[in-house]
């Protein structure tokens, strides 16, 4: 019971309260870049995830073999190997999502979330909670690319995973497809995120100076 | 081998620089352009710093897929092969500011692991390979491409240190101000986009 409420509460650390690019800042280059639509945001974070994982999984199980000082280059040529089978994997199975990502694909490879999971969780924690927390982070990227791009798409096309959602008379906002409306919309996202943050931190205090007060 | 002119090379080097700058055309290199913040003397030695390391990594990138990874038919490694040289590259990198260099190097010694990871060195190393730039050419982009990675980066530190006295709202403290002051920047820059070269 207790190990099945661990997993869970890492799983929403992960997504909510250290969610890697809306808290942490983790990632920030493939959030802006590809989130101009749904699909290749669900495709970036799936890709982002399952390279995760498996790094996590591999440096953890290393981690009693690599010599600390040549960490970081070591983390780099494992991440980069994973992200190689990647790629070449999703250019022969969805090569349409491919070529859509671009160089943002091979880029994985210098996603920091990826590198800071490995350096600061995989190589000191277990396998299996390394695979969790690989999991967890992977699922809060992919859900701020979901956030990010669902605004986006739907206002700078007016469609939602191709489906036209205002009918044909919309003039969509261009803007919203432009690196300008990538840093908009993720610093609206963000704002919203920091007011749903300081929220429960005033109501925490203010639960604490009532208990203190009975 | 140089099948472009003079003219032609300044011509993509301006565009590299203004009209298809790297942060804000492309996006490449945004997260440290966001999570850094400093003034815009250390931002531009920063800027200096990477420059050096695009502008290297693009000819030394370019001289291994060309001379190395093209014969052995090995191009879909170019990814970690590409890493590696630059990994390499800013490890050395590193050592020279050290020695040469130390008051820059000691101002600078937090970001430098991040330059290595920095998007738009393995960006600008891939790119050159995807659009068959010659050698020449790869480096010309390197350079001008860097140039605008450091101009971006100077002028939002200066926009950065004006932000530092305003009052928000709570909610629109640093982080998300930041963000938006990207976008009004990235909405200026766009203005150049009608420049066809």
């Amino acid at each position: 019971m207790s190990k099945n409420n661990g997993f869970i509460t890492q799983l929403k650390n992960g997504i909510f309260d250290n969610n890697p690019t809306l808290i942490q800042l983790l990632g920030l280059c493939p959030a802006l870049a590809i989130t101009t639509s749904l699909s290749n945001a669900i495709g970036m974070g799936v890709a982002t995830t399952a390279v995760l994982i498996c790094s996590n999984i591999l440096i953890s199980l290393l981690r009693k073999f690599i010599p600390s000082k040549v960490r970081i280059y070591t983390f780099v040529i494992i991440i980069s190997g994973l992200v190689t089978a990647a790629e070449m994997l999703m250019k022969s199975f969805f090569f349409d999502l491919y070529t859509s990502l671009g160089l943002f694909v091979p880029l994985i490879a210098v996603n920091c979330i990826i590198l800071e999971g490995a350096d600061s969780f995989a190589s000191k924690n277990k396998v299996i909670t390394s695979a969790i927390d690989g999991l967890s982070m992977g699922l809060g990227f992919t859900v701020a690319l979901i956030a990010v791009s669902i605004i986006r798409e739907l206002l700078g096309t007016g469609t939602i995973l191709g489906f036209s959602v205002f009918g044909a008379s919309y003039r969509p906002a261009i803007l919203f497809t432009l690196p300008a409306g990538a840093f908009l919309t993720l610093g609206l996202i963000a704002a919203v995120v920091q007011k749903a943050r300081y929220a429960k931190e005033d109501r925490e205090k203010s639960k604490g100076r009532e208990e203190e007060r009975v | 081998m140089i099948s472009l002119s003079f003219s032609q090379t300044l011509m993509l080097m301006f565009s590299a620089i203004i009209v298809e700058n790297l942060i804000f055309s492309k996006l490449y290199g945004a997260s440290p352009f966001i999570k850094v913040s400093e003034t815009p003397i250390t931002a531009l030695g920063m800027g200096i710093v990477t420059s050096v390391a695009i502008t290297l990594s693009s000819a030394l990138t370019w001289i291994v897929y060309h001379l190395i990874l093209e014969p052995l038919g090995l191009e879909h490694l170019k990814t970690m092969a590409f890493i590696l040289v630059i990994v390499a590259l800013v490890q050395l990198l590193e050592m020279l500011l050290r020695r040469f260099t130390p008051s820059l190097y000691s101002s600078l010694r937090t970001y430098t692991p991040f330059i290595a990871t920095n998007c738009a060195v393995l960006g600008c190393a891939l790119l050159n390979i995807q659009n068959n730039y010659n050698f020449i050419r790869s480096v010309c982009y390197g350079f001008a491409a860097s140039i605008g990675f450091t101009l971006a980066i100077v002028i939002f530190a200066g926009v950065r240190a004006r932000i530092e006295f305003a009052t928000p709202p709570r909610a629109f403290k640093e982080f998300p101000l930041t963000l938006i002051a990207a976008a009004l920047l990235a909405m200026a820059f766009s203005g150049f986009s009608g420049i066809k070269l």
